[in-house]
C-alpha cells in the first residue's frame, strides 16, 4: 500500500505480540496514524505500550497481524524504513562513558543526510553539555539527549517512547513545544506516555490501552465526550440516598456510593447538577464536599483502569439506570 | 526550542563501512576508557610469552622439530588473540548489551552484523597491532630467521581474528551480566592455554590425545603460524587447520545467529 500525501504513515492490524514465556502483551490491536499527525498511546504501566512500539520500529517480529510504517514492514523491510525513522526509546542506551558530543558523533554516522551533531543538541538544551560524560548527566538530561539523536537524521515518522518521564516541568513543557513544532513542520510522531496532560496537551488522537488491547481511540475530545460528567458530595446527615429526587429524571446514569459519599455519572452535567441544587436548596441542607466535573481524559482513563480492576470494592455498591 | 534547520546539508546516505566506522571510533574512544580491560589487553600477551620460554626449558623441543622460537612466537599470538581480542569483546558485548547501546543501535539504519563487526573491530585491530609487534620481537629477540612460508602465517593470523571475535560473540550469547563477563572466557582460555599447543607443542602429547586436540578452535591458528614459520606444514596438514579454523568460525556464527540477545533479560 503506498503512503503519499494525507494517507496512513503507520497502519497496525490486528497486531500480537507474545513473549516467550507465553505471556500475551499485545493483544490484537488496530489502528492508523495519517501523515503529519501527533498519535499518542495513553496506559498505565504494562499495558503494552512498549511492546507496541516496539513492533512498529521493527525491533521484533509481532506474533500476529500486520505493521505497516511508510508502507514497509518495518521489521523485514528495515532497510527501507530505518533511514526515514527516528526512535526514542524508553531507556537510555548510550555508553555510559562516552560524553555527549561523542555519543552524537557516533550516532551522526549513523544516520543518512544527519544533520550537524551540534544543531541538534542545542535544540534540547544540551549544547552546554556536550564535553560532559553520559553517565554524569541527570535523568532529565539523558531524555533530552535521546531526543536530540531521534532528531538528528530529519525523520518523517518519530517514535517517542515516553519522552517526557523523568524532566521536571520546564523540561516537559520545552518537549511538547518541540514536538508540536515538528508536527507543524509535518513530522508524523507516535508517542507513549503515561501522563494524561501530555496526551492531552500534544496528541490529535489518541488510543488508551489496557492488558494489551485498546480501549477506546479518537481525538482527545472524542474519547473525552464519551465519557460521563461526574457529581460527587456527601450525603446530608439523616438522609439516605432514597430521600434524593429521582436521579434517572435528573439525567443520572448511574451513581455509586461510598459510605456518605455519593457519586453520580450523567452526561446532562447542567440538568443533573441543577435539579440536585434545587433539591437541596428546597431541603435546607448543604451538600459538603460538593465536586461537580466535566467529563476529562483522566475520567476516561480512571475509569478504564477501574472497569478492568473490578469495581465492588468494600463498602461500595453501584446502580446503573436503564438509559 | 526550534525545530528549524539553521544549516544546509547535503543528503548524505550512510554505507557500511561509514556507520561501522562512526561505531567503530566510539568504541575505540570507550576501549581506551576502560582501565582494568585495557591493561589485561596490552600487558597479558606481553608477558606470558615470558612464561612459555621458561617452561619450555624442560622440554625435548628439538625431537619435535621445534625450537624455544617456534615455540614462544605462536605461542604469544595465541594469547593476544585470547586477552586483546577474545576476553577483551566479550565484556564490550555484554556491557553494550546491559548499557542497552545494541538495543539503541538496532533501532537505527545499522544492520545487526555491522553492529558486531563495528563494536569489535577496535579490539580486533589492537589484537592486530599486537601480534605483528609480538611476532617481530620473538623473532627478533630468539634469532629466528625469516618465515619458510608467510602467506600460512598470515592466514592463521587472520583466521585467529575473525574467529576471536566470533566466539567471543558467541560467549556473549550465554553470558547475562558484565560480572559473569569476566568468567564466561574463562573455559576456552584455559583449554586454548593448555590443548592448543601454546605451552607445549602438540607433537610431545599422546598421538590419539593430541588428534583430539586438533580439533580446538585455536589448534588450527597455532600449527598454521608455526607451521608457515618452520615450512614442516604439508599442504594436507595445512587444509585440514583451514578447515577446522572455518568450522568453528561458522559454529560461532550459527550460535550467534540463534542465541545472541540484543537487549538484557528482564
Amino acid at each position: 500500500m503506498e503512503t503519499n500525501g494525507h494517507e496512513h504513515v503507520i497502519e497496525v492490524t490486528d497486531l500480537r505480540r507474545v513473549y516467550g514465556g507465553g505471556f500475551e502483551a499485545v493483544r490484537g490491536i488496530s489502528f492508523s496514524v495519517r501523515r503529519g499527525e501527533i498519535f499518542a498511546l495513553l496506559g498505565t504501566n504494562g499495558a503494552g505500550k512498549t511492546s507496541t512500539v516496539e513492533l512498529l520500529e521493527g525491533l521484533a517480529r509481532p506474533a500476529g497481524g500486520r505493521v505497516r510504517v511508510l508502507g514497509h514492514d518495518p521489521y523485514a523491510d528495515r532497510a527501507a524504513v530505518r533511514p526515514r525513522t527516528g526512535v526514542m526509546l524508553q531507556e537510555g542506551g548510550f555508553p555510559s562513558e562516552l560524553t555527549v558530543a561523542e555519543t552524537a558523533r557516533m550516532w551522526a554516522g549513523c544516520v543518512s543526510g544527519a544533520r550537524p551533531p551540534a544543531e541538534v543538541l542545542a535544540l534540547v538544551g544540551l549544547e552546554a553539555k556536550a564535553g560532559t560524560r553520559v553517565k554524569q548527566l541527570s535523568g532529565g538530561q539523558r531524555r533530552r539527549l535521546d531526543l536530540a539523536l531521534a532528531l538528528l537524521g530529519d525523520p518523517e515518522v518519530l517514535f517517542l517512547d515516553e519522552p517526557s518521564t523523568g524532566l521536571d516541568a520546564e523540561g516537559r513543557r520545552a518537549t511538547w513545544e518541540l514536538v508540536s513544532a515538528l508536527r507543524d513542520g509535518g513530522t508524523t510522531v507516535l508517542l507513549t506516555t503515561h501522563y494524561l496532560e501530555e496526551a492531552e496537551n500534544l496528541a490529535d488522537r489518541l488510543a488508551i490501552m489496557h492488558e494489551g488491547r485498546i480501549a477506546t481511540t479518537g481525538t482527545p475530545a472524542e474519547v473525552t465526550a464519551a465519557e460521563p460528567s461526574r457529581i460527587s458530595f456527601e450525603l446530608p446527615d439523616g438522609y439516605f440516598v432514597g430521600d434524593l429526587p429521582p436521579l434517572g429524571e435528573l439525567g443520572v446514569t448511574g451513581h455509586e456510593t461510598d459510605g456518605r459519599i455519593v457519586r453520580l455519572r450523567t452526561h446532562e452535567l447542567q440538568r443533573s447538577a441543577t435539579g440536585l441544587l434545587m433539591w437541596a436548596a428546597q431541603a435546607r441542607v448543604e451538600l459538603r464536599r460538593l465536586d461537580v466535573r466535566s467529563a476529562s481524559l483522566e475520567e476516561a482513563f480512571l475509569g478504564i483502569a477501574k472497569d478492568a480492576s473490578g469495581q465492588q470494592a468494600m463498602g461500595m455498591t453501584t446502580k446503573e439506570y436503564a438509559a | 526550542m526550534s525545530a528549524t534547520h539553521t544549516t544546509p546539508r547535503p543528503a548524505a546516505t550512510t554505507t557500511p563501512v561509514s556507520r561501522m566506522t562512526a561505531l567503530a571510533r566510539a568504541e575505540l574512544t570507550l576501549l581506551g576508557r576502560t582501565r582494568g580491560a585495557l591493561f589485561a589487553a596490552l600487558f597479558v600477551p606481553l608477558v606470558m610469552p615470558v612464561s612459555v620460554r621458561a617452561a619450555s626449558e624442560d622440554m625435548d623441543l628439538a625431537g619435535a622439530g621445534l625450537s624455544t622460537g617456534t615455540l614462544v612466537l605462536p605461542a604469544a599470538v595465541g594469547f593476544s588473540l585470547l586477552f586483546a581480542v577474545y576476553s577483551v569483546l566479550v565484556g564490550a558485548f555484554v556491557v553494550r548489551r546491559e548499557e542497552l547501546v545494541l538495543k539503541r543501535l538496532r533501532t537505527g539504519e545499522l544492520r545487526d552484523v555491522e553492529i558486531l563487526a563495528g563494536t569489535s573491530l577496535p579490539a580486533v585491530l589492537t589484537g592486530l597491532a599486537q601480534c605483528l609487534l609480538l611476532v617481530v620481537g620473538c623473532a627478533v629477540l630468539m634469532d629466528l630467521s625469516a618465515p619458510s612460508a608467510p602467506h600460512l602465517v598470515v592466514l592463521g593470523l587472520l583466521l585467529g581474528l575473525v574467529m576471536s571475535a566470533a566466539l567471543a560473540a558467541a560467549t556473549a550469547s550465554f553470558t547475562r551480566t558484565g560480572e559473569s563477563a569476566q568468567v564466561t572466557p574463562m573455559p576456552l582460555l584455559m583449554v586454548s592455554m593448555i590443548g592448543s599447543g601454546m605451552f607445549a607443542p602438540l607433537e610431545l602429547f599422546p598421538d590419539r590425545v593430541a588428534s583430539v586436540l586438533e580439533l580446538l578452535p585455536l589448534t588450527p591458528v597455532i600449527t598454521l603460524v608455526r607451521g608457515g614459520w618452520t615450512g614442516d606444514l604439508s599442504a594436507y596438514e595445512a587444509l585440514g587447520a583451514l578447515a577446522t579454523a572455518m568450522a568453528w568460525i561458522l559454529i560461532a556464527v550459527f550460535a550467534v545467529r540463534r542465541w545472541f540477545r540484543w537487549e538484557p533479560r528482564r
